[in-house]
């Protein structure tokens, strides 16, 4: 069954018999209307009760109809595939199939689905926002159709995920009630991570088969088989199934999320989530259900969870609680009958889940009726209500009776079959042996608790503990008891006729188009089955008549306090254990405070250095010929550029102008160095930006605090202080050595070839320019290059930002003591030229006067930058340059009077220049940034080429100009900013 | 030779880096991560081993690639050069606002405790 093409919504069909446009539609349909219908519930008004409930019903229905419109397809098990494409090129298609079992399981869902939206319209109160239950309800009942309709593994999982989210919704509805939350908490983090079990398994199946697609891994059972992956894939989908179907020891989140609104557990318990979890054992059934695998962990769950909810059960006094774990109970039979790995057991299985779902909807829905009509669900409360409520108490008997396995109704059939398995032993494991006892110990339970939940609410004296006198519900809330419950009846009296072909198509479904031959008569004769079942209804009996009174007396949990044995606690303590050590991570890892972070940061680079190093090998061929002259030249240059860092480093402290001073030594040193090793783009960039760096710290240099050496602090905090300083200091030499070390090894390896080869040789010939390095900036890489133009016109921006905000701190406030000294001075001092406006007298007239000639060699480097060592970013500082050595001489004020600065504005237009250049090209239908180059004739230069990407270049002068004077101007005005507050406060006392 | 010599330079430009960078004043960082980046784009720089006295340019028609520098690095290191100025203008002005807002130039914006 290869999935054929790929059109758009293409159908599939193995054996078409039907219309395929209406199947098609009707598919989508199913799937659709759910979510279609929760978004629309979702936006009606808050008390729109009823509106939402029909909503949800006529969705319900609609659905319902066009799924039984697509029945005639499935009588002998065909298949129905829709796929649409969704992301091709990674194999990832949404397909929805439908074939028998999918197509039961969506009968379930939507069914039960309809009759709990009905009986909802009268559970729920008025109080509570109605419409948005509805919506919960109708979007987790697309999950869960969208599960069983997945086609696809990773599909399926996304659904699988889907339907844990809406169940923590809907069963943390009440969210007011902490017990909600709880446990709506516990089922969302347990069956979630089972979700993601799931979804890492269903990828290792997927990396095994080499496709995602269901059918395609369906068919592939012998090479899964073969492939010693298939264990660990199996163990985290059966991890998946086995939480959702709260299997022990998972099952600790199922009582927990009756919590949730009655409603709700009777959709979720009965016909849905849970059995999302059987669902998927029965996907996974025609694959590994043979393996031993398989058999241990599935069969022994569901034989220990089969015992441990019956158990439980007996011990119950809450009426939603005693079915909350028989419906552990009954899952661990569903599981147990799959994890024996026989065809029968498969049958069984599938017979028993649509039983299960019916009679237990119908008695988690009486059980709401009790609660809502005589105001609790406690069993010590209730008593003799029968002769209050005898329709409801007559429906309940017989749905409980269907529960116990009472002859003549559907649960005793598939229980016959059960311990008919159970008997003949299965795949003839020697542990079978044992499993006969089991079941019946189990059965007696089941008998015991059925019989309890019967006795204890409908017979006896009058009830004397309520608050109420209970009568009977509304009608229409007793109808979907009604209809299931008549469900029970008629399936246990007539079985091949009610479900016969429902339940063949999907046996064909999963075990293959030769199922086994199954009876579904009601009378098989005297046999051991039949034996073991009357043993069980008999024990159970007596057990009740001996037990009862102290059953009703026990305090909670029971004998042999197997409550005990319970996830939940562990659950409970592996969740304070996560928070205690999360809270002792951050203790100890703590992001909170710097150094020690950075020292981290340091430390982890180092060592992964020094990893690659040992393992990689680091190879030194020292070059051991003799030093040339120049070479002696090169090592005094460094000298001092090794001195001025050193110092820069030691005087950063206390002498911060020294330190800049110093560090701009050592940003010259390595712009000559630059200029020695064949670089001279690099040494002009570097020398102008130097400038532009050491003028920007000196105008950040005012707002920081004094710190002077004679500040003390205490003896403690100095020792530590000098022993932080010495061991930063031994990481700083190591790393400085291995940064050496690195560099040398590398300077003396011979060189590889790389991309440069075809730089260099197409520079001239198709980026139209002799300066590779130019030509790589604005025309090869010009993308990168138009990515860090936007980088910097962002930080230009954001330091606008942040400085318009800025307040200063109060000690920096004052103005600088020479500045308070200059204006005492006035205009003519002590001395003269001490005053303000003397200030820089001489350095002012060459600054003004150097205007021009700055423009001019920017402009220079702009145009020969193509060609010659120069270029963009070159002339973009420059220009900057100009403009700064005017603030500096003049001062802001005066400047600005005198120049229209608009360097926003410049920001702007650099980036529409440059991606401007770049869209021409795409106009030409060549790629994004395509330069074009073409010789002209000028007058005076001659014949010259021009590119397109000078254009580009432009864009980026703007914009480095203009993000360079904002931030220079920006920082320089908060001096402005101050003084002009000054006067404000002048002018305020004046 | 020469690549002994730049090899220590980077060394000690980093060392002093490094130290400045795990100092507990912001000025003292900015110091650090300028001095670092000096040393970084020098390593970059020589990742196309060195050569002095090769034309900066091409000359025209076909050119011969082993006459050369090795172009590749220096355009990451001019792109680099740019960067690190807009890195520490913004760490400046960060470096100003948290010392206006907290009163404190500490890196972790209070003094710490005694």
């Amino acid at each position: 069954m290869e999935p054929n093409g790929r059109g758009f919504a293409q159908l599939y069909l193995v054996a078409g018999a039907a219309d395929r446009l209406s199947s098609n539609l009707l598919i989508l349909l199913i799937l659709a209307a759910p979510f279609l219908g929760a978004a629309i519930a979702a936006g009606l008004p808050r008390h729109a009760r009823t509106s939402a409930a029909i909503l949800s019903w006529i969705v319900a229905l609609v659905c319902l109809v066009s799924l039984g419109a697509l029945w005639p397809m499935f009588a002998d098990g065909e298949i129905l595939r829709l796929e649409i494409p969704w992301l091709p090129s990674l194999g990832v298609d949404l397909v929805l199939r439908l074939d028998g079992l999918s197509w039961i399981f969506c009968a379930l869902i939507l069914g039960i689905g309809a009759l709990v939206v009905l009986y909802a319209r009268y559970y729920m109160s008025p109080k509570d926002p109605v419409p948005r239950f509805f919506s919960f309800l109708l979007a987790f009942m697309g999950a869960m159709q969208g599960v069983v309709l997945s086609g696809n593994l990773i599909q399926l999982a996304v659904f699988w995920e889907l339907t844990s989210l809406f169940s923590f919704l809907l069963i943390g509805y009440w969210h007011q009630n902490p017990a909600a939350r709880e446990g709506a908490r516990m089922a969302l983090t347990v069956t979630a991570l089972g979700g993601l079990a799931l979804l890492v398994g269903m990828i290792l199946l997927g990396a095994i088969v080499g496709s995602y697609d269901l059918d395609v891994v369906l068919a592939a059972k012998d090479q899964i088989l073969a492939d010693p992956r298939y264990v660990p894939a199996l163990g985290l989908i059966l991890l998946g199934a086995l939480t959702k179907s709260a299997q022990f020891p998972f099952h600790f989140w199922l009582p927990r999320a009756m919590a949730a609104p009655t409603p709700v557990s009777a959709y979720l318990h009965s016909a849905t989530m849970v059995k999302a979890g059987i669902f998927l054992l029965l996907r996974m059934w025609p694959i590994f259900g043979q393996t031993d695998t398989w058999y241990f962990v599935v069969g022994g769950a569901g034989v220990a969870t089969l015992l441990l909810g019956a158990w439980c059960a007996i011990f119950q006094h809450d009426l939603k609680g005693l079915l909350a774990y028989s419906t552990i109970s009954h899952l661990g039979l569903i599981t147990l009958l799959l994890g024996l790995g026989s065809p029968l057991g498969a049958v069984a299985a599938i017979f028993h889940t649509i039983n299960h779902a019916t009679f237990k909807a119908s008695l988690f829905m009486a059980a709401g009726i009790i609660d809502h009509e005589a105001g609790t669900r406690d069993m010590r409360k209730l008593s003799g209500l029968y002769r209050y409520m005898p329709i409801t108490g007559t429906l309940a008997i017989v749905a409980a009776a269907a529960m116990a396995g009472v002859p003549l109704l559907n649960g005793f059939l598939s229980k016959e079959m059960f311990l008919a398995e159970v008997v003949s032993g299965g795949n003839g494991h020697a542990l079978n042996s044992a499993l006969p006892v089991l079941a019946t110990l189990a059965s007696a339970f089941g008998v015991l608790y059925s019989l309890r939940f019967i006795l204890a609410t409908f017979f006896g004296p009058p009830p004397t503990l309520l608050d109420r006198t209970p009568h009977e519900p509304p009608g229409w809330m007793r109808r979907p008891v009604e209809i299931l419950v008549a469900l029970c009846l008629l399936v246990g009296v007539a079985p091949a006729l009610t479900v016969g072909p429902f339940l063949r198509s999907a046996v064909i479904s999963v075990a293959g188009p030769n199922p086994p031959y199954y009876s579904l008569a009601l009378w098989h004769g005297f046999n051991i089955p039949l034996l073991l079942s009357v043993l069980a209804l008999c024990g159970g009996g007596v057990l009740y008549l001996v037990f009862g009174k102290a059953l009703a007396a026990n305090t909670r949990g029971g004998l042999l306090h197997l409550r005990r044995l319970n996830g939940g606690y562990l659950f409970e303590k592996a969740m304070t254990g996560i928070v205690k050590g999360a809270r002792w991570v951050e203790r100890v890892l703590g992001a909170d405070r710097m150094q020690p972070q950075l020292r981290a940061v340091v430390l982890v680079a180092l060592l992964a250095g020094a990893a690659a190093a040992v393992a990689g090998g680091l190879p030194i061929t020292p070059d051991w010929s003799a030093p040339a002259p120049s070479d002696y030249a090169f090592a005094g240059l460094w000298l001092v550029g090794g001195g001025c860092a050193v110092a820069a480093a030691w005087q950063a402290k206390y002498h911060r102008l020294a330190a800049v001073v110093l560090m701009g030594g050592a940003g010259l040193v390595s712009c000559l160095s630059f200029v020695w090793l064949s670089a001279p783009d690099l040494a002009i960039t570097q020398l102008l930006v130097e400038v532009v760096t050491t003028v920007l710290l000196l105008l950040g240099l005012r707002w920081l605090p004094k710190r002077l050496e004679e500040m003390k602090v205490s003896d403690a905090e100095q020792r530590r202080s000098r022993r932080r300083r010495q061991v930063d200091l031994v990481i700083a030499v190591v790393c400085g050595l291995a940064l050496a070390i690195v560099a040398y090894a590398v300077m003396t390896r011979p060189m590889v070839e790389g991309i440069s080869r075809f730089f260099v040789e197409r520079a001239y010939s198709e980026g139209g320019g002799r300066n590779v390095v130019n030509v790589i900036l604005v025309d090869f890489r010009a993308f990168d290059t138009f990515g860090e133009i936007t980088v910097l016109g962002i930080v230009g921006l954001t330091v606008l930002a942040l400085l318009r905000r800025f307040r200063p701190a109060d000690d920096s406030l004052a103005a600088p003591n020479q500045r308070q000294a200059q204006e005492h001075a006035l205009a003519d001092g002590p001395t003269p030229g001490d005053a303000l406006r003397d200030t820089l007298l001489i350095p002012r007239v060459v600054m003004r006067w150097m205007f021009p000639f700055v423009i001019v060699l920017a402009v220079h480097l702009f145009l020969r930058g193509h060609d010659l060592p120069g270029g963009g970013f070159a002339a973009g500082v420059a220009l900057s340059i100009a403009v700064l050595l005017q603030y500096m001489a003049s001062g802001a004020r005066w400047v600005e009077e005198r120049l229209l600065l608009r360097p926003i504005l410049w920001i702007g237009l650099g980036l529409i220049i440059a991606a401007g250049c770049g869209l021409a090209a795409v106009g030409f239908n060549r790629p994004f940034l395509t330069s074009a180059f073409q010789y002209v004739h000028l007058p005076v230069l001659g014949k010259t080429p021009l590119a397109s990407a000078v254009i580009f270049d432009l864009g980026v002068v703007l914009l480095v100009v203009g993000a360079t004077v904002l931030m220079l101007v920006a920082l320089a005005h908060q001096s402005l900013r101050r003084a002009k507050r000054d006067e404000d406060a002048a002018e305020e006392g004046a | 030779m020469t690549e002994i010599v730049l090899a220590i330079a980077i060394g000690v430009l980093s060392t002093a880096g490094i130290w400045l960078l795990l100092r507990p004043r912001t000025f003292q960082v900015i110091m650090g991560l300028s001095l670092l980046s000096y040393a970084v784009n020098l390593f970059i720089f020589a990742m196309g081993r060195l050569r002095s006295g090769a034309p900066p340019v091409t000359s025209s028609g076909l050119a011969r690639p082993e006459l050369y520098d090795d172009p590749t690095p220096q355009a990451l290191v001019l792109t680099a050069i740019v960067i690190s100025f807009a890195l520490t203008a913004l760490f400046l002005v960060v470096l100003l606002a948290a010392r206006g807002a907290t009163g404190s130039d500490h890196v972790d914006g209070r003094e710490p405790a005694e």
